[in-house]
This record gives structure tokens, C-alpha cells and sequence, in this order.
């Protein structure tokens, strides 16, 4: 396998899931709980999708990709290599929240190691979303300690539902061995296993701080097939209604 | 966006006029004077009953017009064309959710909590602008709302900003340097339709059509049948009169629609260059207290979504409002 194919494809699954979960987070605008969380899911709606964005464009740019806003809106369902965790619907906050929780920290470690990726665009890229990420988790970790201290239902609400995300969550780190070796091999990130292994020691400590138990990662049965072009049935409408508009006309411009 | 022009009445102004009573000569003859002279009033200062109530009335529903008028726009950013459009839409969005944030917060200094206003819009007491009760149809919806309509609650905040409330006057002047920004989001949006394929010119002129008699009501009813008191400008809660506002509308945006060989479904609509004044056919003002009494066609929509929202965030509201049991953490 080329190595311009692993990356090609690694870069396609980076990007879909940035766009796939900031058009969830947008999808808060108008119904949060709080107005003040109505714009923190709006702020990072525009930070993921503008790292998908970046990411389309390194695409474009390096590897013979297509225009940023033809490859994001007008292809098949099939051709997407996100994770089913951020196809998911938004339903509760709860939900949402925990999502948030568990791919942001996900998504700072991928970042954080690609800072001295042996490719350029990658380390480029990577100094700026580290510093957006930053104030993700930040977001991220204040909201599940809060919420899982402040009595009963709250608390049983959060740890249901990361009883219930967990093997989405794992799905974030389906490995591609056919392409991922040689992306080892060449320095470019440190493939998924060690990322999964990284991240599992970072959300460790904060679930324990704020008393939630973490589901047996032995035991649970990783929802895998996103990075393969297997979807859940939910993304099939979301890339309709996302591109409703665009698709009336590709080639106009909008 | 989006306070719109026209502060609606309560139904029953019966109490207020006995609390007005109560106020002491003396210190209303010093209240107005300040005002005369151009001071700003701060929420400790003494003011008249009704000066405080007609405030809240009018920022509360400024507040609800932010919050309410996200929905229509919203629906669209899942649908925006392409990342540009799709970026501005959230970031416009999300800003006029922080305005509601703004103002709801200024009309709290006024003494009536954030949550007694969102139960009052819940409720169908407390009103908001009536132009967010029509529905965004189409993609050219948005370009019409963010040029046009963000254009209109551009004249009647700038006039709001000189006011004589301090906390409300601040809030003002920040949402208005914001709404700049977001008329000329939706500005670029309508010149790209303006000036693209027959579908996307269709699309507008489609738009226009159907937003031209929302966006003539939207400062409300003209000044010879306007129940507003003198008393309102006097203490400069209301600046302008709708009439005027309206005027200062059509001469700015009209002469822009028609420059891009667009038109406006009202053939008497011209600018009488003896007088300075537009004329215009009168829109259908029963519809308009039509809309506000809830007959509008997204009436229930908007106020549905608003309680789901409500319902389902509760939990979390109960959550934040529970003294930590180990640590609090500062959120958001």
C-alpha cells in the first residue's frame, strides 16, 4: 500500500469525524439547556468544522484531493470514513456532553502527537487546534464534574450514559492495518493502538475524580466498521440535509 | 439582530397606572431632569414604577427576539452551502444568542430574573418581534433575514443605544457593533444569489416576495394609530417613532434591492422626493395583531422548541444550582 493512499485515508477519517461531530454540536444552537451552553456547542462547532475544513484543504493541496466543499458536501455516504460515535444523534445533553467528553480527548491526543509528525502540514496544523482543544476539554472536564456531583439524578444520568458511549467511543480508534503500518513506519503518528492506549490513561483519572466508573474496556465490543464506510443509519440523513442546498447546484456558487 | 421596532402592549395596564401614583413629585421632577440632561440611569437610582416596568417590557422582549429569532436562521446552519457559509451561519447565530445572554442580563438589573422572563415567554405573556413567526423557507431566506431584517434592527438599536438606561444602552452598543458584522454577512449572501444562476436570483426574489410585508410591520404599527405614550419618549425609553424608522429603512435598503434589479411586491412604493418620504401601500395590519396573538403561521413552533428545550435542560439547571457536594468548578 502506498504511502500516499495510508495517508490519503488517515486524513479522510481525521476530517470526516471533525465535520460529522461539529455538525452535531451545531445542531445545539437554540436548544441548549443553558444559553451560556448553547454557545459553547456553537463555538466548537465552528472549531471542528474548521479543522475538517484544514484538513480537506491539506487534501486538496497534497494529495490530489478535490475542492474542500465538493469532497465535504456532495459524496456518498459510502466513500465517509467517520466513526459511528459522532454519527449519533445529539438526543439528551447528557449524551452530547459525554460525546464531547470522550472525543475531544480523543481528538487532543491524536493532535498532540502528530506535533512532530515526519508531515509537514500535519505538525502545522497540529499547533493550532492543540491550543483550540485546550479549552474543549477544559469545557468538557468542568461540565462531567459538575454534573456527576451534584445529586442523584445527575449523577446516574452521567454514568449511564458513558456506560452506554463507551463502545462508541472505542470505535474512534478502529485500526486500518493495511494502511497504518507504514504510516508507523514513516514517523507520521503512532498508529491507533498507542492512541487508544493513550487516551484510556488520560479520561481514566478524570472519570475517577468525579466518582463515575469506567466500563471494563475488556468487556465491551468496540463499534467498529465508520472507518471502513460501514455507517449507522444515521448518517445517510445528515449528509442529505448537509448538502440540501449545496447539491441543488454544484457548480454555482454559493 | 433583532429588536424589533415596536414594543407590544400588556394586556392589562390597569395596576400599572396605580403604581404610578405612588411615585414621589420630587424625586420624578429630579429623575426627568436628569434625563433632560442626558444622564444615563444606573439600576440603583431611584426611577417611576412605569419607567422600570416599561424597561423590562421592552429589553425583555428585545431578549426573546434574539432567542426566538435564532430558530429560523437555525434550521439553516445544518444546511449552509459549503464551509464559508456554514462557519458564518453558526458564528452569526451563536451571536445573537449571546445577545439574548446580553440583554437578558440588563433587564435583571431591573429587578425580574432571567427565569421569570423565559417562563413569561413560555407562558405567551411577554412578547417578541413577530417577524421570527413566519418560516425560513429557503436558503434565499437567509440572505434576506441577515441583510434585511438584521438591517431594520440595526435602525432601531442605534436609535435604542441613546436611550436613558445605562446597563441596556451598554448592551446596545455591543450588539450593534456585532450586527454590523452580521449585516454584511447576510449582504454577501444576497449579492452571491443577486448575481448568480436564474435558480438562485429566483430563489430571492422568492424570499423578498415573501418577507416584504413581515419586514414593513417590523417597526410597527404607523405613528397615527401607535398607542406609545409621549411620556416613553420623554423619558427616552422609545427614540424614534415607527414611522420615522420605517422611512430610514426604505431610504437605505430600498434603492440596494432595486440596484440589483430586484423588486418589491408593492407597486405605490416610491420616495416622494418633495417631502423626503417614502409611500407605501399599508401593509395588512390586522395580520399583524393577528401574528402577535399567536396566529401566525410558527407561532407554536417557536414557542415548541423553546419548551422542549426548557423541559429537557432542566436537569441540568437543577444540577448547576445544587451547592457542589466536594468541589465546584467554574463552567463555561
Amino acid at each position: 500500500m502506498s504511502y500516499n493512499a495510508a495517508l490519503t485515508d488517515l486524513i479522510i477519517k481525521m476530517a470526516d469525524d471533525e465535520l460529522i461531530q461539529g455538525h452535531r454540536n451545531s445542531e445545539w444552537t437554540g436548544l441548549g439547556p443553558v444559553m451560556e451552553e448553547d454557545i459553547a456547542f456553537s463555538s466548537m462547532a465552528q472549531d471542528k468544522i474548521g479543522h475538517a475544513w484544514a484538513l480537506y484543504r491539506i487534501l486538496h493541496e497534497n494529495l490530489e484531493g478535490k475542492d474542500p466543499d465538493k469532497f465535504a458536501f456532495h459524496r456518498p455516504e459510502k466513500d465517509f470514513k467517520c466513526s459511528h460515535l459522532v454519527e449519533m444523534p445529539n438526543e439528551e445533553y447528557g449524551f452530547s456532553l459525554m460525546r464531547h467528553f470522550l472525543f475531544d480527548h480523543a481528538e487532543a491526543i491524536r493532535y498532540e502527537s502528530l506535533v512532530d509528525s515526519s508531515f509537514e502540514p500535519f505538525r502545522m496544523l497540529s499547533k493550532k487546534v492543540k491550543g483550540e482543544l485546550k479549552y474543549h476539554t477544559l469545557h468538557a472536564n468542568a461540565w462531567i464534574m459538575q454534573l456527576s456531583q451534584a445529586g442523584e439524578e445527575s449523577y446516574q444520568r452521567m454514568q449511564e450514559v458513558l456506560n452506554n458511549t463507551m463502545a462508541l467511543a472505542a470505535g474512534i480508534f478502529e485500526a486500518s492495518p493495511e494502511y497504518e503500518n507504514i504510516l508507523v513506519t514513516e514517523k507520521v503518528y503512532p498508529g491507533e493502538a498507542a492512541l487508544y492506549q493513550r487516551w484510556l490513561d488520560r479520561i481514566y483519572p478524570i472519570l475517577v475524580k468525579a466518582s463515575l466508573n469506567l466500563p471494563d474496556i475488556k468487556t465491551i465490543t468496540p463499534a467498529y466498521g465508520g472507518r471502513q464506510g460501514i455507517h449507522t443509519p444515521y448518517l445517510q440523513p445528515l449528509l442529505k440535509e448537509m448538502g440540501e442546498v449545496f447539491n441543488l447546484d454544484t457548480e454555482a456558487s454559493w | 439582530m433583532y429588536g424589533g421596532g415596536y414594543i407590544f402592549d400588556e394586556p392589562n395596564r390597569k395596576q400599572l397606572r396605580e403604581e404610578e401614583q405612588h411615585d414621589e413629585p420630587e424625586k420624578l421632577a429630579a429623575f426627568e431632569e436628569r434625563i433632560a440632561k442626558g444622564e444615563k440611569i444606573e439600576p440603583g437610582d431611584w426611577m417611576p414604577a412605569e419607567y422600570r416596568r416599561q424597561l423590562i417590557r421592552l429589553i425583555e422582549q428585545h431578549a426573546h427576539s434574539e432567542i426566538i429569532g435564532a430558530l429560523p436562521e437555525g434550521t439553516w446552519i445544518t444546511r449552509a452551502p459549503g464551509f464559508k457559509r456554514k462557519l458564518a451561519l453558526i458564528a452569526k447565530v451563536q451571536d445573537e444568542i449571546g445577545h439574548g445572554q446580553l440583554l437578558y442580563n440588563a433587564a435583571e438589573t431591573l429587578g425580574k430574573s432571567r427565569e421569570a422572563m423565559i417562563n413569561d415567554l413560555l407562558s405567551g405573556k411577554s412578547k417578541y418581534s413577530n417577524v421570527f413567526n413566519y418560516p425560513a423557507e429557503t436558503w434565499a431566506d437567509v440572505a434576506v433575514i441577515g441583510f434585511l431584517i438584521d438591517a431594520a434592527a440595526i435602525v432601531n438599536q442605534v436609535a435604542n443605544a441613546k436611550g436613558s438606561y445605562g446597563p441596556y444602552c451598554r448592551a446596545l452598543e455591543r450588539i450593534c457593533y456585532e450586527e454590523s458584522f452580521h449585516l454584511k454577512q447576510g449582504h454577501d449572501v444576497f449579492i452571491e444569489l443577486a448575481t448568480g444562476t436564474p435558480a438562485q436570483r429566483e430563489m430571492l426574489q422568492d424570499a423578498l416576495n415573501r418577507w416584504w410585508q413581515p419586514i414593513m410591520h417590523f417597526f410597527g404599527p404607523p405613528d397615527k394609530v401607535s398607542s406609545h405614550s409621549e411620556k416613553l419618549m420623554q423619558w427616552k425609553v422609545k427614540m424614534a417613532s415607527n414611522d420615522d424608522m420605517r422611512n430610514q429603512f426604505l431610504d437605505t435598503y430600498v434603492p440596494k434591492i432595486w440596484d440589483l434589479g430586484l423588486t418589491l411586491p408593492d407597486p405605490a412604493l416610491r420616495k416622494n422626493e418633495a417631502t423626503g418620504r417614502w409611500e407605501y401601500t399599508d401593509p395588512d395590519w390586522d395580520e399583524f395583531f393577528r401574528v402577535i396573538n399567536g396566529g401566525g403561521p410558527c407561532n407554536a413552533e417557536r414557542l415548541q422548541v423553546r419548551k422542549w428545550a426548557e423541559e429537557h435542560g432542566r436537569w441540568v439547571r437543577k444540577a448547576l444550582m445544587r451547592p457542589a457536594e466536594r468541589k465546584t468548578f467554574p463552567v463555561a
